[in-house]
């Protein structure tokens, strides 16, 4: 089970990823869109969390109908140079409002971790080869940034203009 | 010129931090080469033919004197005694070791400078005209647009693993010196009807394999909705841009595979969605940007001078520098100077590190301690006084600065070719130098008045040869290296892609068939005609008949 990565914190991870056809198992799932659009009613009586995992070319648009009830959508990085889940993360955060878990999945390496959680995704479950410690330290590798995303930081103008009325403030 | 704050800085001295960590690790084998690629890239970083190449950010190709001699500096501490100016503004160190390039990015960070994002798949460093802010046509100076842009792209968090490069160019007037129309978006600031200023947007210009010319995607932007547009346009590639294969990859492959409307809905539709959000500029903001670029405070009993006018009766040399390679300025009693970087025998672009210092020093004595680079490779002085001209000129020309060749045949614009380069297939800079050989009267040069050859050494064009009046493109063939020649392509205002003259021509024959393709234009030319207007009224077949006339 890959290390699982919440809160600033290395947790527990039993979420099992499963194919179209593979059997629900005990405990928590995710299942593909495609899936998740065909079964959603008998996925809603499984005893533990169902997510839905988006294919990178998938449009996160398609889940805005499910939003409130689902608590887990895992975007995947088939390779780290694939920065489309940055978009889809984004989309949900910021257009579609959702306010569950967004788990990356995939080549989740420590230097796209600011990346990825400046778009919204707030869990990450490492590769393989990743060391967990460097990992978790990498969320302070960058302080500084330019531009609003999904986790808050407004544009660098407005941080700028916050900075010059504190010290105005003060004198 | 922007002056960093705190902010700023600290941005830099954080990735400083960081890819000297990232390095370290590559260099104790906890990366690999593989994972270690894309991240060296995104900090300018190449492995080369003989060594790693660095390329340093010029925001928008302008540099104070202190980073020129930092630059300096660096070329003699870490690097072989010189740099590489690139057509995208940017200087290349094609010599540093590996485990020195943390304290090279260091030494930048210093003077307020870095490699963010000089290669890679990302948004890269943003061009704009050379002559913004000294041209009289120019209807507002592009380069607080593209600091605002800088600001926006850098390290940014979405945009930063694309499909393949994105390049962005910035003009203020209706002429076009930064090739706008071979980005993968040209933004020309334009006036509306009703006399508001803001953007034209072009997009899915570029060269490479597919050459593209861009296409309108919106007539008219205003200004507070620059970032927000770009955002979208920037999101629909991200999500939707091939990257099965990096030769279809780039956003000119989309916007085609789309067509130009069913893109334009895409950005559109997305761009309603986040115009009024956090990224609307508001005015406070571009008026703040803006005031880094205020116009220095010009003399105004400069027009009054009358030693330049005497100084070119009396020197014809000094007259033929002015002609060529000084430009009009829209304040009276000022030029814009040319620092040529194609003397004879030296690669285009080439500066030694002497030469820096000086530039930097001569632009402390006479330009407002600015300089900048420009599409084609050389440096500018923008604000030197007619009375100082013949005083700059002679000090150019002690330090070899002062070819007057601006504009003309040997102003070739070149990439570093097989010399340097692993992607290239044939020699530029050896041709370059027989083209220099060949056409070593400047007089001939002058009477030819205003041509561009552009020169790549492989197909994916980074000496911009679909572009040049005349194109030239390295191609290997049984292990030779063979030329293929373009005619017509211009990468100004008039953007056309060159038409092929024919079969690739011997690497020995380059400089004749460019003699034959000049004696053409000299027996067709009209009056003052320059040569890209007599190709385009005479079109390609005298040209070929000519060079590949049988002369045994």
């Amino acid at each position: 089970m890959p290390r699982l990565i919440k809160n600033h914190q290395l947790v527990e991870n039993t979420t099992q990823h499963l194919g179209m056809d593979d059997a629900l198992p005990g405990g928590d799932v995710t299942v593909p869109l495609s899936r998740w659009q065909a079964e959603r009613e008998r996925l809603r009586f499984h005893p533990h969390r169902v997510g839905v995992r988006l294919a990178p070319d998938e449009d996160p648009g398609e889940l805005v109908p499910d939003l409130e009830r689902l608590s887990l959508i895992a975007v995947v990085f088939p390779a780290f140079t694939d920065g489309r889940a940055y978009s889809q993360a984004r989309l949900l955060r910021e257009r579609h409002g959702y306010r569950g878990e967004i788990r990356a999945l995939g080549d989740v390496l420590r230097d796209q971790l600011q990346f990825m959680a400046r778009c919204g995704i707030d869990a990450f479950e490492l590769a393989e080869n990743e060391n967990s410690e460097a990992a978790l330290a990498a969320f302070r590798q960058m302080e500084v940034h330019y531009q609003p995303a999904a986790d808050g930081h407004g544009p660098v103008w407005r941080q700028r203009q916050l900075a010059a009325e504190r010290r105005a403030s003060r004198t | 010129m922007y002056r960093y704050d705190e902010i700023d800085r600290e941005l830099v001295r954080q990735r400083v931090a960081q890819f000297r960590d990232q390095t370290r690790r590559f260099l104790a084998g906890e990366l690999t080469e593989e994972q270690f690629k894309p991240l060296r890239l995104m900090n300018g970083l190449y492995i080369q033919t003989h060594a790693p190449m660095l390329r340093v950010a010029i925001p928008y190709g302008l540099l104070s004197s202190e980073q020129l001699r930092r630059l300096a500096h660096i070329a003699r501490s870490y690097d072989r005694n010189y740099g590489h100016f690139t057509t995208r503004q940017n200087l290349q160190f094609n010599w540093p070791r590996l485990e020195d390039v943390p304290d090279i990015l260091a030494e930048l960070a210093e003077v307020d400078m870095h490699a963010i994002q000089t290669s890679g798949n990302c948004i890269r460093n943003v061009t704009a005209d050379h002559l913004a802010g000294v041209n009289a046509e120019e209807i507002e100076d592009p380069r607080p647009y593209c600091e605002i842009i800088r600001q926006w792209s850098t390290l940014h968090p979405e945009f930063s693993f694309l499909p393949r490069k994105f390049k962005i160019a910035v003009t203020g007037s209706s002429r076009d010196r930064a090739a706008s129309q071979v980005h993968d978006i040209g933004l020309h600031l334009v006036k509306s009807a009703g006399g508001e200023v803001g953007f034209q947007v072009l997009v899915g210009g570029g060269l490479g394999r597919t050459p593209v010319i861009g296409k309108p995607l919106r007539e008219f932007l205003g200004k507070c909705d620059l970032l927000s547009y770009l955002e979208a346009i920037l999101r629909v590639y991200n999500r939707h841009g091939r990257r099965d294969n990096k030769y279809k990859a780039r956003i000119k492959i989309l916007v085609n595979a789309l067509g130009i409307d069913a893109f334009r809905r895409e950005v559109e539709a997305e761009w309603i969605a986040i115009r009024e959000g956090a990224l609307k500029l508001d005015q406070a903001e571009i008026d703040r940007v803006t005031a880094f670029f205020a116009p220095p405070a010009y003399d105004p009993e400069a027009r009054y001078d009358s030693s330049f006018a005497e100084r070119q009766t009396s020197d014809k040399a000094f007259a033929s520098w002015v002609k060529r390679n000084t430009r009009a300025h829209k304040v009276p009693g000022y030029r814009v100077v040319f620092v040529s970087l194609k003397a004879p025998g030296v690669p285009p672009g080439d500066i030694t590190d002497t030469q820096m210092d000086a530039v930097a020093e001569l632009a402390d004595q006479f330009s407002g301690g600015m300089i900048r680079s420009a599409h084609d490779q050389n440096l500018i002085l923008a604000d030197v006084k007619l009375a100082d001209l013949y005083e700059l000129w002679q000090a150019l020309e002690a330090r070899g600065l002062a070819h007057a060749n601006i504009g003309t045949l040997t102003d070739m614009i070149c990439c570093p070719g097989l010399d340097f380069c692993q992607l290239a297939n044939a020699g530029s800079i050896p041709i370059a130098h027989q083209i220099n050989e060949r056409f070593d009267n400047l007089d001939y040069l002058y009477d030819l008045g205003d041509i561009r050859i552009n020169m790549s050494g492989c197909m994916n064009a980074c000496g911009h040869h679909h572009v040049g009046h005349i194109g030239i493109l390295g191609v290997e063939k049984n292990g030779e290296e063979w030329y293929q020649f373009t005619l017509g392509g211009s990468s100004a205002e008039d953007a056309t892609l060159g038409e092929r003259l024919g079969p690739a021509i011997g690497k020995a024959e380059v400089a004749e068939a460019i003699a034959r393709i000049l004696d053409v234009y000299v027996a067709h030319r009209e009056d003052e005609e320059p040569f890209l207007a007599t190709v385009r009224r005479i079109g390609i077949t005298p040209f070929k008949e000519r060079v590949y006339a049988q002369t045994h």
